[in-house]
């Protein structure tokens, strides 16, 4: 078939230490659902029916499925146009722009949450909670929809136009083709980040899912009902998996020999003026005002007093759980994502959604999994930074998976073909071909676990070793206390600390 | 199925349910390290903010002599993760925000009983009737309220003046806050389980606004955007010590004999995995110290537990605990929470 010029699913069995490699990481993400599945159905099917046929746990799903929903809607359509903007068109600035994009994800949505209610009151509700959410998580579609059309043959656009098709054709059936799988795997992330925030939903009071399951425990004590709402949030989660693996289908291939060659820019003349428009709002949106209001709270209040060896001591802690966060994520996601691009099949996608669905669970659902099973099974690393960090590998696998399985997908089957051919193992080929290839994509996915990893709140609060605060959990403090000049330090520390990784993602999709 | 599919997928279905009987088991596994208390260390759970508490603990552990833990957390989140640590918690002692929250951990018999000689200095009203925790503190609840958008004249003398309609969609409420529940368990308490549903619904039909604590509904209260808030007494004093006094546009109404002025307490209980409870139990004198009592009287503007301490601060307006005639509700009843939760889910408010 002309439309399959690479080898995608390939004949063979996956390599047994692929499997059980990735069987382990498996086992990592389902540890909180069985946690669920046991909280929800101890004190018997009845209560786990009677909390699930409440009349809230409808209104609760209602509100979080049109919550994600939308949010991932505007962030697949804003990230998807400002990826072409400064990728495929002529627009001024566009080399700064493309910096400016990716740094919202260094925002956590608990203090871009607290901006917006704290200057506009009238924000609460589903259209604050909208509004900082798509702010925050656009960037999860702008970077890989960045990477793909850089990667993307501009040879397969000059044929469309070559054949008489005008502008808008060619972007609607080209090159929206070619961006396409990259914007719904980044709007899958954006769903599921809307399904576990906490941050943005409560400080909007906006009812959703995870916020019920964080009243229904700090308010009753009782732990059942919380999970039973985990267990819908999981179902949910995994039908949103499914959904997006449907809806992603096959991104257009160059079937040309030789190298691609990249797209001419669009050129586009008069319309530069809106398109400038469009990118100030968005920075303005995502970026500006969280900006503008940490400086606020600096100068404002009297409680100022910046303890610099506490800030130090802070941002270290959060540099080391983040960074080991990072690689044992990004180990335990590496046969994940290349058993989903190389050797697909139901198994693989089951094993592949097993890691999804946890990204859809609050953190402090997660964490309590892991005090219970931690003080049981492991006592000797609770509370210890180790349990800390298999939290975020639970939390946040998907985001390597999915850059892994991008990053392999990309590579061509046909040069591990050829060193089979030259007598190499499956694994030897593994490591010496397909891993060296897709290392950026391997990079950008440690990033962005590292980035998310340092904002998290609640799961730390629960596991992280006595006295070894975050950044997070001293703004936490702070604010908790209505000290906000004093929490200033640590949010910006955080922000400039988590745009590093971003900006090396940034670099990694422009490779 | 692909032959490597079906093994796939077996070896996954194998280790899950690996997994899953070893949870579902509770497996007993070595004892924990960390709840071998051998090592002297004091492990305390705090629900209290650092920022408010973290000098008084400072001085708890020089009184005490011996290192002290400390891990903060909201009192929701510890006293969830303290049932779900159970007998194997690392934790000596559970410094709560509020009753609910140590009549939960109490319930699950977590908490050991409390020397007399220990409970002795507190008010016998300040002591849990199973003797399993003891209040540091007293706060009141009252109604916040803007100034600029309530005349004094409007302030209502009980709640049922709440359900007028001059009040729908103005009044802001933390639905997961513990003292709104602690609240609400006093409502029931007073009037009856008729009598508590009977109030809710009405004051549902108000469109109370929902926040996410009670610094947030006095935020929202400064903001203007509801006119009055239910929220604990000392919430104001905070603000004010961030933001000028003179300026801040909150007052703080406290309402005498009513389920409204509701008095609620924090506290502490020390756990009963504790292997060597005297740290512990010196910790808990401390707090009932006249020292530890005059820090929370004059730090975080709260009422004593003990005879004979009085505020030195003179800047916030404290109405003078007597005066509130506080409604005559047994604490350990606050923890009847399962109770409140189904009312309040039956008339919509959680």
């Amino acid at each position: 078939m002309a439309t399959r010029p690479r080898a995608r699913v390939r004949p063979g069995r996956a390599p047994a230490l692929l499997v059980g490699w990735g069987a382990v990481a498996g086992v990592v993400a389902v540890v909180p659902l069985v946690y669920l599945v046991v909280r929800a159905l101890e004190n018997g099917p009845g209560l786990f029916l009677t909390v699930l046929g409440r009349p809230r746990t409808l209104d609760l799903l209602v509100a979080s499925v049109l919550l994600a929903g939308a949010v991932t809607a505007v962030c697949v359509v804003v990230g998807s146009l400002a990826a072409w903007l400064v990728v495929r068109t002529d627009l001024p600035g566009r080399r700064v722009l493309a910096v400016l994009f990716a740094l919202p994800l260094a925002v956590p949505s608990y203090v871009a949450g607290f901006t917006w209610i704290s200057e506009w009151p009238t924000s609460a509700g589903f259209w604050g909670a909208f509004g900082v959410l798509a702010a925050v998580s656009f960037p999860y579609v702008y970077l890989p929809v960045a990477g793909a059309l850089r990667a993307a043959d501009g040879g397969l656009e000059e044929v469309a136009r070559s054949l008489g098709h005008g502008p808008a054709r060619v972007l609607l059936g080209v090159t929206l083709r070619q961006a396409w799988p990259a914007a719904t795997a980044g709007g899958l992330l954006v769903a599921l980040y809307v399904l576990s925030d906490f941050g943005a939903v409560s400080l909007m009071r906006y009812d959703t899912f995870t916020l019920g399951i964080y009243t229904s425990y700090r308010g009753t004590f009782d732990r059942t009902p919380a999970a039973v709402l985990g267990c819908v949030l999981v179902v949910l989660a995994a039908l949103v998996t499914f959904g997006e693996a449907r809806a992603r289908g096959r991104a257009a291939h160059r079937i040309a020999r030789g190298a691609a060659r990249p797209a001419a820019p669009v050129r586009l003349g008069g319309a530069r003026v809106p398109w400038l428009g469009f990118s100030a709002v968005v920075v303005g949106v995502s970026l500006g005002i969280p900006a503008w209001s940490l400086t606020h709270w600096m100068v404002v209040g009297s409680s100022l007093g910046v303890d610099v060896s506490d800030l130090g001591a802070a941002g270290l802690v959060t540099l080391q759980v983040a960074a080991l966060g990072a690689l044992l994520t990004t180990v335990l996601a590496i046969p994940v994502g290349v058993l989903a691009a190389r050797y697909r099949g139901r198994a693989t996608a089951a094993l592949e959604t097993s890691t999804y669905v946890a990204h859809a669970l609050p953190g402090i659902t997660v964490g309590l999994a892991l005090v219970f099973l931690g003080i049981r099974l492991l006592p000797g690393i609770y509370q210890e930074t180790p349990l800390l960090v298999l939290a975020y590998a639970v939390l946040f696998l998907p985001l390597a998976v999915g850059a892994i399985r991008a990053a392999v997908a990309a590579t061509p089957a046909r040069l591990e073909e050829v060193a089979r051919s030259l007598g190499h193992g499956r694994i030897t080929t593994l490591a010496r071909v397909t891993v060296p290839l897709a290392a950026p994509g391997v990079a950008a996915g440690a990033a962005l676990v590292f980035l998310t990893a340092a904002k998290e709140l609640p799961a730390t609060l629960l596991l992280r070793p006595t006295g070894a605060d975050t950044l997070a959990i001293r703004l936490w403090t702070h604010t908790g206390a209505g000290q906000y000049a004093a929490a200033a330090p640590y949010a910006i520390l955080l922000v400039v600390l988590a745009a590093v990784p971003v900006l090396l993602l940034d670099r990694a999709v422009r490779r | 199925m692909h032959p490597s599919s079906k093994y796939v997928s077996r070896t996954i279905a194998l280790l899950t349910v690996g997994a899953a009987l070893v949870a579902c088991g509770g497996a007993p596994g070595p004892a924990p390290e960390a709840a071998a208390e051998g090592d002297g260390v004091l492990t305390i759970y705090s629900g209290r903010n650092e920022a408010l508490v973290g000098p008084l603990i400072a001085q708890l552990e020089a009184a005490v002599g011996s290192p002290v833990e400390v891990r903060y957390g909201s009192t929701g989140e510890m006293a969830a993760q303290l049932l779900e640590e159970g007998a194997d918690s690392p934790a000596d002692l559970f410094f709560a925000q509020d009753a609910g929250a140590l009549g939960a951990v109490a319930g699950a018999g977590l908490l050991a009983p409390l020397p007399a000689d220990v409970l002795e200095p507190a008010l016998e009203r300040y002591r849990a009737a199973d003797s399993t925790w003891v209040a540091t503190s007293a706060r009141a609840r009252v109604v916040a309220y803007n100034t600029a958008l309530v005349p004094e004249a409007d302030l209502p003398a009980s709640l049922d003046d709440l359900l007028d309609p001059r009040w729908a969609g103005q009044i802001g409420i933390a639905p997961s806050n513990a003292s709104w529940l602690s609240f609400v368990t006093g409502l029931r308490l007073i009037r009856g389980e008729d009598g508590a549903r009977q109030w809710l619904t009405a004051f549902a039909a108000q469109n109370p606004q929902r926040f996410d604590g009670n610094g947030a509904v006095v935020d929202a209260v400064a903001a203007g955007s509801v006119a009055a808030g239910l929220v604990n007494h000392y919430y104001l004093f905070e603000k004010i010590a961030e933001l000028d006094p003179a300026t801040y546009p909150v007052r703080n109404h406290y309402v005498a004999n009513d389920p409204l002025g509701l008095v609620n307490v924090a506290g502490v209980g020390v756990t009963a995995s504790a292997d060597d409870p005297g740290p512990a139990l010196e910790a808990v004198r401390y707090l009932l110290s006249t020292e530890g009592q005059q820090y929370l009287v004059d730090e975080t503007a709260e009422y004593p537990v003990i005879a004979g301490v009085t505020p030195a601060r003179t800047d916030v307006d404290l109405a003078p605990l007597e005066s509130l005639s506080a409604p005559d509700v047994d604490l350990a009843d606050l923890s009847s929470l399962a109770e409140t939760e189904t009312l309040l889910q039956e008339v919509g408010l959680l």
